[in-house]
């Protein structure tokens, strides 16, 4: 496909994951994690908005059906805790929500997309404000690689290889059209 | 923002102003955290330059701008430039040559600020933090902020302020500020403490307390000075809080849900009775905590980010996780 | 003998005429007395030899400015102004003569310090200065200075002024004017009731309601205006009202003269031109004392001029030095520089939009003024035999004003930025050319 990139009209977009696919990662990940922590006795979930909170919302919902009990669901907003704030104008800061003390709790952060690191190296300086957890585990629905700092995530939807070129776009039904993972752009 | 600048409520359109609100509210919660702090304004230099004296709004901005992990640096000077020798334009080169980010300003002459900001003598956001008898936007924006936490919804509410608004810098900013978010304004004095052109304003006025008690979502009294007694505003103290005053009369005929609300200090006896001033309904104690979340709400959104403000924020979505 | 002869202005904006100058008197006036190389005419009494020519082709000649309210600083604010600053900015303006305001330190109250005055204005030699004496000593309002003693001397005072302060006390205002009568002196007063006015910073109206500045109320003016034509004609004396600033205090003069009282009054350029919308900004360019008014009343104050109601332009030059306007505004002093830009303010507002003609602005800013004044050697017509006190201005230039660009020793004129039309292209004292080509001429440039 030719790729005259000033008269191209939109950008290749491809999609990777469909509503099926997220929705069998979710119910997978959910399991990992109570397999991994033999329940979900102390373990708190903690999405990264925007996205991240839907996520982590859903996993709370399957983790509520397979337990037999209610499981709350969080939020944690990393605005203030960026190390990229001063290249663009002050940003939007979004709602954080922490619905128990996590002193000695698992705190597990949900997130959509993991590329550099830098979000959750963000989320752990605001988690180290609030508390001293018993250990920090890190879902994601895709990990898309070129990481920048030596962060990995312990629950993963999917693997995705991509080119720095190429952007990976998320959309859930909460706050888009529909359930998708897709990748756009990237080099001819 | 949509500007380098906070030197008046009359600058911020609905947008900014709600935007303030909004990032207060997410940052209340910090001051009940074991460590009150975080490191968004790390490295960033904030002055307090107070040229009148406040022990109040001055430790507010303080904590505000610790709080943001930001150095503040203190500089306290009392009278006016042509007693003192040292002028507002030397003062401010003086911090500019110190590297200050950010200048909040305190002044008791009306425009000190503008003048800064406009002068170029400091290259800093400047903040109003009170200049004379013309504003006081952080004030009014606090004093909104508790207003909608008490009430939901600013829009459509019924304000009233009481008291001298001839001589109240926070009556023309909560004038402007409410006005633009959507509230209705009446100010009540009498016609001797009501400026020349306030049917200008975006208010109702009224001379007669009594009247407006009823309809009144939020009632905020203004501080009377006993001085102004002397220059013939009013004939006697007594005539003033008879008319004018608090009490617990009058708070028994607002509505149930009514605030009453203060900027401090008050003059109880003046324009407030001291039972009232303890009144459960006051949220005057309350303004005092809000005050820190909406200055650190405006100071991380002056300094915060880039000064640039062309670059376009949805593209948020792609950025590094 | 010397002799300047000026080729082919245009006398008062008419006529194209040449000049020929000769002992500080205007010698002849007609056109086409010189050819084109300076050759003289058949009947000149002159020769080719030792003649300045200077082609005035286009160019506007009018009389010699003259000033009724300047001030100068000197004695006691030498760090503001200087009697021969202030005469060097006074000659670039097109003023040949400005009466010097006695709010001095000390203060022009006695017949010493009215002669220093008088004697630096001679010295420094480009214009002449005529001093204002104080109407009460030290500008106190308590008692009467020696304004007989300030008549007789060597300075020749016939306008007493307080300016910068009200006369307030009625009764010392009756007794001011009736003792002037004696030496055809006037007072000049200037129009401020001090209580309505306490600590007042900029015209009071909605805008200074809304900017937290403490307002200058109209009727502070107008009050005492009324008071004192009312006290004129009770007395029959003169009276001359100072920088004239709000309507009604031009309906009140109208009213006055319409009975006959013996009133004058005068309007600066910058209350012909400038608003109090300028002062949101809180720049202190912009604070003066009578303050900028609103639209209505510049609107009010030019057709006054149109009128005859108000008599003549005076540009209340008050300079300060930088400290004294880089400040916030209330501890900013008032004034504004005003000499070397009244006449393109004038012709911006009058002129060219048809309201008063050349020789109208000539009467307006020189005969009348020097009429008012008293003073005899100005304000005289252009005609062979009178002093040759003349001004050349090129009117179809424009310029932008340059804050630096000033013969003042302080900078604060409101105009900075702005383009203005005309230029003063030479003026001259007595015969003697103090501005030549648009610069100052003398040892001192």
């Amino acid at each position: 496909m030719s790729d005259t990139a000033a008269s191209a009209p939109s950008p290749e977009v491809r999609t990777v994951l469909d509503e099926n696919d997220i929705s069998r990662a979710l119910t997978r990940i959910t399991h990992e994690i109570l397999e991994r922590n033999r329940g979900s006795a102390d373990v708190l979930l903690l999405g990264i908005p925007t996205r991240g909170v839907y996520l982590a919302q859903r996993v709370a919902r399957r983790m509520a059906e397979v337990e037999g009990h209610e499981i709350s669901a969080g939020a944690l907003d990393v605005t203030m805790y960026r190390d990229d704030l001063r290249l663009k104008p002050a940003r939007t800061l979004e709602h954080t929500d922490i619905p128990d003390d996590i002193d000695d709790k698992i705190v597990v952060l949900i997130d959509d997309v993991l590329y550099s690191g830098r979000t959750i190296r963000a989320a752990l300086d605001a988690l180290n404000e609030l508390g001293r957890p018993r250990a920090v585990q890190l879902a994601v629905l895709v990990d898309r690689g070129h990481r920048e700092l030596p962060i990995r995530a312990d629950f993963v939807g999917k693997n995705l290889p991509t080119s720095l070129a190429e952007k990976v776009k998320v959309t859930l039904t909460e706050s888009d059209d529909a359930d998708a993972v897709s990748i756009l752009g990237g080099a001819a | 923002m949509t500007f380098t600048h906070l030197l008046s409520a009359g600058d911020l359109d609905r947008t900014d102003a709600v935007r303030i609100l909004d990032t207060a509210e997410e940052l209340l919660s910090v001051a009940s955290r074991p460590i009150k702090k975080m490191p968004t304004l790390r490295g960033r230099t904030v002055v307090n330059l107070f040229f009148e004296d406040s022990t109040r709004t001055r430790i507010s901005f303080e904590a505000a701008a610790k709080r943001l992990s930001a150095d503040v640096i203190n500089f306290s000077a009392k009278g006016s430039s042509v007693s003192k020798g040292e002028s507002l334009k030397d003062t401010a080169l003086t911090l500019q040559a110190m590297g200050a980010d950010a200048v909040i300003v305190r002044h008791q002459n009306s425009g000190a600020p503008h003048r800064l900001a406009h002068a170029k003598w400091t290259r800093g956001a400047v903040i109003n933090a009170g200049d004379g008898t013309h504003e006081h936007p952080t004030q009014a924006l606090l004093d909104a902020f508790t207003m909608r936490r008490h009430l939901g919804e600013i829009e459509g509410r019924n304000v009233t302020i009481v008291g001298d608004v001839l001589h109240s810098r926070v009556a023309r900013s909560n004038a402007l500020l409410l006005d633009t978010l959507g509230a209705h304004v009446t100010l009540v004095a009498p016609p001797t403490l009501l400026p020349v052109g306030v049917d200008h304003w975006p208010v109702e006025t009224s001379y007669d307390l009594d009247a407006v008690m009823e309809k009144s979502d939020v009632v905020m009294m203004l501080r009377v000075q006993q001085e102004r007694m002397n220059a013939a505003f009013f004939p006697s103290a007594r005539e003033y809080s008879r008319r004018y005053g608090l009490d617990t009369a009058r708070v028994n005929r607002l509505p149930e849900h009514a605030i009453v609300m203060h900027p401090g200090p008050m003059n109880r006896g003046m324009e407030i009775s001291a039972d009232v001033a303890d009144h459960a309904r006051s949220v005057i104690v309350e303004q005092v905590t809000n005050g820190v979340a909406v200055r650190m709400a405006v100071l991380y959104l002056l300094l915060g980010g880039a000064a640039d403000e062309t670059i376009d924020e949805t593209t948020d979505d792609e950025e590094s996780a | 003998m010397t002799t300047t002869v000026i080729r082919r202005g245009r006398l008062l904006g008419e006529d194209v005429v040449d000049l020929v100058l000769t002992d500080g008197l205007v010698a002849e006036m007609g056109a086409d007395l010189v050819a084109p190389d300076g050759a003289p005419g058949a009947d000149a009494g002159w020769s080719a030899a030792d003649v300045t020519v200077i082609d005035a082709s286009g160019m506007v000649v009018l009389p010699g400015l003259v000033d009724l309210h300047t001030h100068m600083r000197e004695p006691g604010r030498e760090d503001a102004e200087t009697v021969l600053t202030g005469s060097r900015a006074a000659a670039r303006g097109g003023f040949t003569c400005v009466h010097a305001m006695a709010n001095t330190d000390p203060v022009a109250d006695t017949a010493g310090v009215v002669e220093q005055v008088w004697r630096l204005g001679r010295e420094g030699g480009f214009c002449d200065v005529q001093p204002v004496g104080a109407v009460t000593v030290g500008l106190g309002g308590q008692r009467l200075a020696e304004l007989g003693a300030m008549a007789d001397s060597a300075a020749g005072v016939r306008v007493f002024s307080d300016d910068g302060i009200c006369v307030s006390d009625a009764v010392l205002m009756r007794r001011a004017l009736e003792y002037v009568k004696a030496f055809d002196g006037v007072i000049a007063q200037h129009a401020q009731e001090p209580r309505l006015t306490e600590h007042a910073q900029m015209n009071e109206g909605p805008l200074s309601g809304e900017l937290g500045l403490t307002g200058w109320p109209a009727v502070a003016e107008e009050a005492i205006v009324a008071r004192d034509v009312l006290l004129a004609e009770h007395v029959g004396s003169r009276l001359h009202v100072c920088h004239v600033s709000t309507r009604g205090s031009v309906e009140i003069i109208r009213w006055a003269k319409s009975r006959g009282i013996n009133v004058t009054a005068e309007v600066t350029p910058h209350h012909l031109l400038l608003t109090d919308e300028l002062v949101r900004s809180y720049d202190p360019i912009y604070k003066v004392n009578p303050p900028l008014r609103s639209a209505d009343d510049v609107q009010a104050v030019r057709e006054a001029l149109v009128d005859g109601t108000i008599d003549v332009v005076a540009t209340d030059h008050a300079p300060h030095p930088m400290e004294d306007k880089e400040c916030e505004w209330s501890a900013a002093a008032f004034g504004m520089l005003g000499l070397e830009t009244a006449l393109s303010v004038v012709q911006q507002t009058m002129i060219d939009p048809g309201l008063l003609t050349w020789a109208q602005v000539a009467e307006r800013m020189s005969s009348r003024p020097a009429e008012i004044g008293r003073v005899t050697n100005q304000g005289r017509p252009i005609a062979p035999g009178e002093p040759a006190n003349l001004v050349l201005v090129d009117a179809e230039a424009t310029r932008t004003v340059e804050s630096s660009d000033t013969a003042s020793l302080s900078r604060n004129t409101p105009y900075a930025g702005l383009t203005v039309p005309g230029r003063v292209m030479a003026t001259f004292l007595r015969g003697r050319a103090t501005v030549l080509d648009g610069a100052l001429q003398g040892a001192y440039v």
